[in-house]
């Protein structure tokens, strides 16, 4: 268990540094850091001082094992264009976005794997074929629009919920949370249903296929003749069958519900990481992209691990110990 | 034949499968019976119907599959019209099934202890550890070494052999009155395949459980049967006591069938062919089914179709054994 833990964390280094040496290119490639610090007015003696500080002279693998050893630290430099800290304008952020993040994911698992179920065990009912037909559009429709036809509709028209923002927040400790306000909870709803909807959509479609697969398979069919009740065959038997698939899914939605936070949090103004990165982006403001891009592979990468995990506690032919165990005859 | 009533009776059992190119009949006017204790094998080539028999038996028929026509009687009262739920108390409790293949019967995901304990308990009134201590009994039963270690062991550390024990062990396990095995050997390595039907038929007559062996083994049903239903096209063309119908089988299809068994001190897994192949479902011809391979075939098998007709020590669906007709040799 332990050493399968190690192996998994240490697969993940070299990924990791991937993305650090992309990021990190971004710094030195991309734009010129000194001319955006110093703006328009500067002396050549300002222009070297602030390449000395910055260590843009330095020979490039000096540079990156600094951003690197940096990086680990959290330590990514000031932010161009607001000059403060990137890591605290992050962590400043961060709560909205997970905040929303888990909300669209609890959304798309809740809602989700009941309606793949159901759809999987009534094929033929016409509720199911209306989940089949919903889920296309949740599909085949764009993010942003989902976002504004919700503006439209439920806040423009029927005015129930705010078109953007997170209402009010409640700080505690270094979190600021929505979820302890009336206006934080309204606030909520709708960019949660947007940024989950595709999510959903997948899962069902994916648990109604799973199911569909395990249903036909022969446990199944003995699990039926040996009389067991209609629940725990089609809850336990089916359902834990095709949980494998789902977890694998399931975790690297939740990743991609982080990574596409943007659309979403640009669409209802939410002041979570996403709208930074935009911002950022206008701005050419590097050390906050890059942190951004860090993070979310660093996101990835634990989600991957935790899959794994899960996998393990699912499914008992994957656990180590299985060479031990005699196989007689 | 005893003059105990049957436990099992088959009337005329018709089994359709409604399709878009109109209906297709898989079962024809299926009539036998089993006595208590009775093994009753079926043999006929692939496609015969047989294991569609059992699946009518135990009502899993595959969708759109379903009971056209017949009755289905288990000591006395009639089965083939109860609810899915009175049936669901029937499969397991009544009637066990065995399947062919050990390696996808059993739930991957459960250990074999906790399915026993959920069959006995779907069926029986019993405390959590009365049904452990039974499934570790039922265990031993079968054959599994250890039995109260391997309680807890998932089935993929099991080899084939000992897992069809462990699914022998899942269909007697609520003590039902008949148990319908098809092909419970043919996936089975040829070396364990006598032990394990040596198994099935001792716990048989240590219980006093009816059986349906379905196999393609003319040496099993030698060995195990008390009197044998050879199949043909979705009908039973003839029935009696094996050692009739091995020896001096009256229908040609059963004749035809014996005689492609090597001789005795050659063990077969499998029939040899008969020259022609069996109709398809949609293409059987009119009068009866056997004619376009029969040797014996004359005008009235053409245009009239046989029921089963004494035949002496058997009964068989040709018109060779109408005492209406001339002797034809
Ligand atoms: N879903 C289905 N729709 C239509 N016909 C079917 C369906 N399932 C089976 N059949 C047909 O029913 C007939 C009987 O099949 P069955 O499985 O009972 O044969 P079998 O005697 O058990 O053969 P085998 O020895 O290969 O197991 C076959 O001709 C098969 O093609
Ligand atoms: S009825 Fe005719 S065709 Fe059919 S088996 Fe008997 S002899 Fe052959
Ligand atoms: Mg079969």
């Amino acid at each position: 268990m332990f050493a399968f833990v190690l192996s998994r964390l240490l697969q993940a280094v070299p990924v990791m540094l991937v993305v650090a040496l992309i990021s990190f290119a971004m710094f030195a490639y991309v734009g010129d850091p000194v001319s955006i610090m110093l703006g328009q007015d500067f002396t050549e003696a300002q222009r070297d001082a602030l390449v000395r500080d910055l260590g843009l002279d330095q020979p490039f693998f000096v540079q990156f094992a600094r951003f690197v050893g940096n990086a680990i630290q959290g330590e990514f430099g000031l932010s161009y264009r607001l000059s403060r800290p990137v890591a605290e304008l992050i962590a400043e952020r961060a709560p909205a976005t997970l905040e929303l993040a888990s909300c669209a994911a609890a959304i798309a698992l809740f809602v989700g794997v009941p309606m793949g179920v159901f759809t999987g065990l009534y094929r033929q009912s016409w509720l199911s074929r209306f989940f089949l037909t919903f889920s296309l559009i949740g599909v085949s429709l764009p993010t942003f629009l989902i976002g504004i036809l919700l503006i439209l509709i439920f806040s423009v028209w029927l005015g129930w919920l705010p078109s953007f923002g997170r209402g009010d927040t409640v700080q505690i400790g270094s979190w600021s949370t929505g979820f302890l306000t009336g206006s934080g909870l309204k606030a909520l709803v709708l960019p949660a249903i947007t940024l989950g909807l595709f999510q959903l959509t997948l899962i069902m479609r994916l648990v109604r296929a799973e199911m569909l697969e395990v249903l036909r398979t022969d446990y199944i069919k003995f699990a039926r003749a040996r009389g067991l009740a209609d629940r725990s065959v089609n809850f336990g038997h089916a359902l834990k069958n095709t949980l494998v698939p789902v977890i694998t899914i399931a975790g690297l939605q939740f990743g991609s519900i982080i990574a596409f936070a943007i659309v979403t949090e640009t669409v209802f103004q939410w002041p979570g990481m996403g709208l930074l990165f935009i911002q950022s982006v206008g701005a050419a403001d590097i050390p906050v992209m890059a942190a951004y891009l860090l993070l979310i592979a660093l996101v990835f990468v634990t989600i991957n691990l935790v899959v794994d995990l899960l996998y393990y506690a699912v499914d008992p032919r994957l656990r180590a110990d299985r060479g031990a165990s005699a196989r007689g005859t | 034949m005893t003059a105990a009533p049957p436990l099992l009776e088959v009337r005329n059992l018709r089994v359709e499968f409604p399709s878009r190119r109109g209906t297709l009949v898989a079962l024809h006017d299926v009539s036998f019976s089993i006595a208590p204790g009775e093994i009753l094998g079926v043999v006929g080539e692939s496609g015969a119907g047989k294991s569609m028999t059992g699946a009518a038996i135990i009502r899993l028929l595959e969708p759109p599959g379903r009971i056209a026509g017949g009755q289905i009687l288990l000591e006395g009262r009639r089965i083939d019209n109860l609810s899915q739920d009175e049936m669901r108390r029937i499969r397991g409790r009544r009637i066990g099934a065995i399947f062919q293949d050990p390696l996808t019967t059993l739930n991957p995901l459960y250990t074999v202890g906790r399915q026993l304990t959920e069959t006995m308990q779907t069926h029986l009134d019993l405390s959590g550890s009365e049904a452990r201590a039974r499934a570790i009994g039922w265990l031993e039963m079968v054959g599994i070494p250890a039995a109260a270690q391997r309680i807890d062991s998932y089935p993929h550390e099991f080899s084939g052999g000992m897992r069809q024990r462990v699914v022998i062990a899942l269909a007697l396990c609520a003590e039902p009155r008949l148990v319908v095995a098809d092909e419970p050997t043919t996936a089975l390595d040829v070396s364990i395949q006598a032990q394990v039907i040596a198994l099935l038929k001792r716990l048989a007559r240590e219980k006093n459980t009816s059986m349906m062996l379905v196999t393609h083994d003319m040496g099993v049903i030698a060995e195990t049967a008390d009197r044998v239903a050879v199949m043909y096209a979705g009908r039973v063309v003839e029935i009696g006591p094996v050692r009739e119908v091995v020896k001096h089988p009256h229908h040609p299809y059963s004749i035809g069938l014996m005689n492609s068994i090597p001789p005795l001190d050659h063990r077969v897994e499998r029939l040899a062919q008969i020259d022609g192949a069996m109709p398809r479902l949609n293409a059987v011809p009119p009068g009866c089914p056997y004619n376009p391979r029969c040797p014996k075939v004359f005008d009235r098998c053409i245009v009239e179709r046989p029921d089963l007709l004494d035949a002496g020590s058997t009964r068989a669906a040709c018109w060779l054994y109408d005492p209406a007709e001339p002797p034809h040799v």
